[in-house]
């Protein structure tokens, strides 16, 4: 395989000089709307050549979406349309294609991948039978051909045990495999290009990095150019040939991929590549100062937790009994310290999140919590929370987490009002300065949530959890949904915000870097239970659970000569987290490995 | 649309506090406007009935019938015609609005009360509580609600109260189902588990954050639900456990003379005129209202 590569990459430069496969010109998508007629893609042109990876990057509202879709004859349905310019594909034109010889050249000769594998595979049908379906659709075959067109497609995207796999339906797949199916369907009929709108954006880190290998060597082998859609500059740089830069409907830059990462020709490039957080910086600009305090909590911990344990009972059976258990959270103890921030990192089904739904109160749970050294065992619901009055929550989607129908300063406003604190006059005095506090103005309080960008309304929220002066405020992925530019601006303000307010955070997320950038220390979660804990650099620098080192692999560099060539994959897939009743988990126990690194063994 | 009542009803008055702003964003909306007439031209006139006509409701008049014995085309002396028996079909009009506006409004409304309940308890808590109760609604909507009503207006004493209750307690399980299905996805909404990181109760939870999620749905369920219960009244009152004749409803008076639709069919047009205007009239403030209070939609046509 790797001869071939090295045949299609010195043929390349000749490739590049024949003839593009498409070639966009002038592109321009106006949506029609309230106020008339916008453009969201304007003058838009570039050219892709045979066995290419383009990247079109850029942040929300960029318009690269729009021009995938625009592509492929997708524009959504009367609202937008192509207003000017062409897109030629070899000697047609697809701007004025009949619908009948679009749908031909669809799935085809141009396949795309979307970034939801969830919903883009239908529920009801086996994945055989989608497969099947979109080969024969184009090829008129045999169904017993088709099969074998559909295993070897399995096989090709390497998932294992292809023959059997037919026959499951997507809810029997993870993630990464429903994805995996995704690409075997794109490339089943071999296309021209390939489009992938985001395709691992929905994925964990580990799967991210097999599903981008996997696009590689199958580009390589089969020789389709590529157009990868991402807001990710860290898969920008592990993928492109060339990069698009796109802002507002408009491209800023275009060059290669090495260029532009090592000399970003406009300002909004620098400011793009700047925000995107990276690993292993920080390490060497500090020089461990805070490792005396880090060695078993001396000052009292804000929260302790001990033993945590989350069980959801599933019922089954004729008679609904329990017979199967979700061992979420196992024994998870930790403590948070004031003025620090733990971080709690792990991939989707590791049971971080459900770990900070017990501490805020969301879901039932066993073992002990203590909130500022009052044990929450034993005490009456009023009592609880009253205790808990000291711990507030941001979460992950600040468009789902606000009540659309009040107005933001009423909704910061609410949790004093329900704990009784100040007269109207003062709340809306407090609400005002904790408004300006978190860099909005106080004359924005009357609108209602709909009105702000996403990294306003987190704003909102944080100012919200602020507004009762927790001891420590759990974050649940709460920047993972924004712009990485945002995202730098969002972090920037929880840091500046501990300093002034000394609280305690409990930051949840499954992106290293954002993690690396924030944290005090960091415990790392799989499958329900702490494998790994310490301060960062303990966890960062010499990680030494195999799971944590593979995390950290995982994470793609914003730097393309640091590209990986080879990425270790799993060929079995991760163990779930649902048990026979009566059959726990195996309990890991954590030593310590010096310093107050804790390892399981 | 508009059924023609008299000619010396002026433009309604409104209420004069402009409350909130909602009066005056409702004053905005054409549609509003037209709506809100209509149910006031229906109050007044059902308030105002003795001044408005000079006639009884239930007054036979001689000249009310031609000498064949039927009944009397709109005229000048009876601008509505005369119905069977030679009573004046704009009074009984008039005087049926009392019936049909409180079985349209209380009995509707006490409908859409308990099922909105219902559905809310049901679907916030779920367990036990919410099964039992969502048992008991597939119960009561598998059960014919005609026979239910025959059943509980035997037992109870025939009045309009009673037959408002009736058709309340028929009518509330759809809309405790559709409230029942909206509540359990409302509760699974991230913002409901912020609101209970804060501490909100549970009161303040249900009332401040789901019940105005719950209005657009509510306001159509209400608006659709007074059509069917005038007409649920008519049903009733038709198998003689309605309201007693000779009180007239709207429903009743299309049901004494539905069998000559063909001879006379202004006796059933009018009043049906009638129903159709209130039905529309709630209809569209209920849309305005709706789009009003959802401040999503605001600044849109």
């Amino acid at each position: 395989m790797s001869a071939a590569g090295q045949t299609t990459a010195s043929t390349k430069p000749a490739a590049e000089a024949s003839a593009p496969v498409l070639e966009a010109i002038g592109l321009t998508i106006s949506v029609r709307g309230e106020e008339g007629e916008r453009e969201v893609v304007s003058d838009l042109s570039f050219s892709l050549a045979r066995g290419e990876t383009l990247c079109i990057a850029g942040e929300s509202g960029s318009g690269k979406s729009m021009t995938s879709l625009a592509i492929m004859g997708l524009l959504p349905q009367p609202a937008a349309h192509l207003s000017k310019g062409s897109i030629r594909f070899g000697n047609l034109d697809l701007s004025n294609l009949p619908e009948s010889q679009m749908r031909r050249i669809r799935g085809d000769r141009i396949a795309m991948i979307f970034q939801e594998p969830m919903t883009s595979l239908n529920p009801v049908l086996s994945i055989g039978r989608q497969i099947m379906e979109a080969i024969e659709v184009h090829t008129p075959m045999s169904r017993r051909e088709a099969r074998r067109r559909a295993i070897d497609a399995l096989k090709s995207v390497r998932i294992p045990d292809a023959e059997r796999r037919l026959d499951n339906y997507p809810h029997e797949l993870s993630g990464g495999m429903r994805q995996r199916v995704m690409i075997a369907m794109a490339l089943a009929l071999k296309p021209d290009i390939l489009i992938a709108d985001e395709p691992t954006t929905a994925l964990d880190v580990t799967v991210q990095g097999e599903v981008l290998e996997l696009l590689r060597d199958l580009q390589r082998e089969t020789g389709t150019s590529l157009i990868l859609i991402t807001h990710d500059m860290g898969v920008v740089a592990e993928m492109a040939d060339r990069v698009i830069i796109m802002r507002n409907g408009r491209m800023v830059e275009e060059g290669k991929a090495v260029d532009i990462f090592a000399s970003p020709q406009t300002d909004y490039t620098r400011e793009l590549l700047a925000a995107v957080p990276r690993m292993r910086v920080g390490a060497e600009a500090r020089q461990a100062p805070e490792d005396p305090q880090a060695s078993a909590g001396v000052p009292a911990p804000v929260a302790t937790v001990r033993g945590l344990q989350v069980r959801f009972d599933l019922h089954g059976g004729f008679f609904g009994r329990v017979d199967r258990r979700v061992h979420a959270v196992e024994s998870v103890s930790f403590s948070i310290a004031r003025d620090e921030t733990l971080s709690l990192v792990g991939e989707s089904g590791c049971g971080k999140s459900t770990t900070a739904k017990a501490i805020a109160g969301l879901v039932p749970y066993s073992g002990d919590i203590a909130i500022d050294g009052r044990s929450l065992h034993g005490l009456s619901a009023a009592e609880r929370n009253a205790v808990r009055r000291d711990v507030q929550m941001i979460f992950q989607d600040p468009y789902a987490s606000l009540d659309p129908r009040m107005r933001v300063g009423d909704l910061v406003a609410e949790p004093l009002l329900i704990h009784r604190i100040g007269s109207r006059e003062e709340r809306r005095n407090q609400v005002a300065s904790l408004f300006e506090r978190v860099g909005l103005s106080a004359d924005q309080m009357d609108r209602y949530p709909h009105e702000f960008s996403g990294g306003q309304r987190q704003r909102i929220c944080i100012a919200r959890a602020l507004a009762l002066k927790p001891k420590l405020i759990i974050a649940d992925e709460s920047v993972s949904a924004l712009d990485v530019s945002v995202q730098a601006r969002v972090l920037k303000l929880l840091k500046d915000l501990q300093r002034e307010f000394g609280v305690a955070y409990l930051f949840i997320s499954h992106d290293m870097a954002v993690v690396e950038n924030i944290s005090d220390r960091v415990a790392v979660m799989y499958l329900g239970q702490i494998v790994e804990m310490g301060t960062r650099d303990q966890v960062f620098s010499n990680p030494r659970h195999p799971y944590t080192r593979r995390l950290i692999e995982a994470v793609p560099v914003p730097d393309p000569k640091l590209r990986r060539t080879h990425f270790a994959r799993l060929d079995r897939e991760i163990p779930s987290a649902v048990r026979q009743v009566g059959d726990p988990p195996p309990l890991l126990h954590l030593h310590d490995a010096g310093g107050g690194h804790l390892v399981a063994q | 649309m508009t059924t023609p009542i008299s000619p010396d009803m002026s433009t309604p008055l409104l209420p004069a506090k402009p409350r909130s702003g909602i009066w005056r964003q409702l004053l905005k909306r054409r549609l509003a406007i037209l709506g809100l007439a209509l149910i006031a031209i229906a109050v007044a006139g059902a308030i105002l009935a003795p001044l408005l006509t000079p006639y009884d409701p239930n007054e036979q008049m001689f000249d009310g019938l031609t000498l064949e014995g039927a009944p009397l085309p709109p005229s000048e002396k009876f601008w509505l015609g005369t119905d069977l028996l030679g009573r004046d079909l704009a009074t009984r009009i008039l005087y049926g609005a009392r019936t049909s506006l409180i079985i349209g409004i209380v009995a509707n409304g006490a409908a859409l009360l308990i099922g909105a309940l219902v559905g809310i308890t049901a679907g916030y808590f779920r367990g036990w509580i919410g099964n039992a109760l969502m048992r008991f609604t597939d119960l009561m909507m598998a059960f014919p609600a005609l026979l239910l009503a025959i059943c509980l207006a035997a037992i109870l004493q025939p009045s309009l109260w009673i037959v408002a209750l009736v058709i309340a307690l028929v009518n509330w399980v759809q809309t405790a189902r559709v409230i029942y299905t909206e509540t359990s996805s409302l509760a699974e909404r991230e913002f409901i588990d912020a609101e209970r990181t804060i501490g909100a109760s549970t009161p303040r939870i249900l009332f401040r954050h789901i019940l105005p999620h719950l209005l657009p749905t509510l306001i159509v369920w209400g608006t659709l639900g007074i059509s069917t219960t005038v007409l649920l009244e008519a049903t009733l009152s038709y198998l003689g456990i309605g309201v007693q004749p000779p009180t007239a409803s709207w429903g009743n008076i299309i049901f004494e003379n539905q069998t000559y639709f063909q001879v006379a069919p202004w006796l059933v047009f009018f009043p049906g005129a009638a129903i159709l205007a209130l039905a529309l009239a709630f209809n569209l403030v209920g849309d305005a209202l709706r789009d009003i209070l959802d401040p999503t939609q605001r600044g849109r046509a």
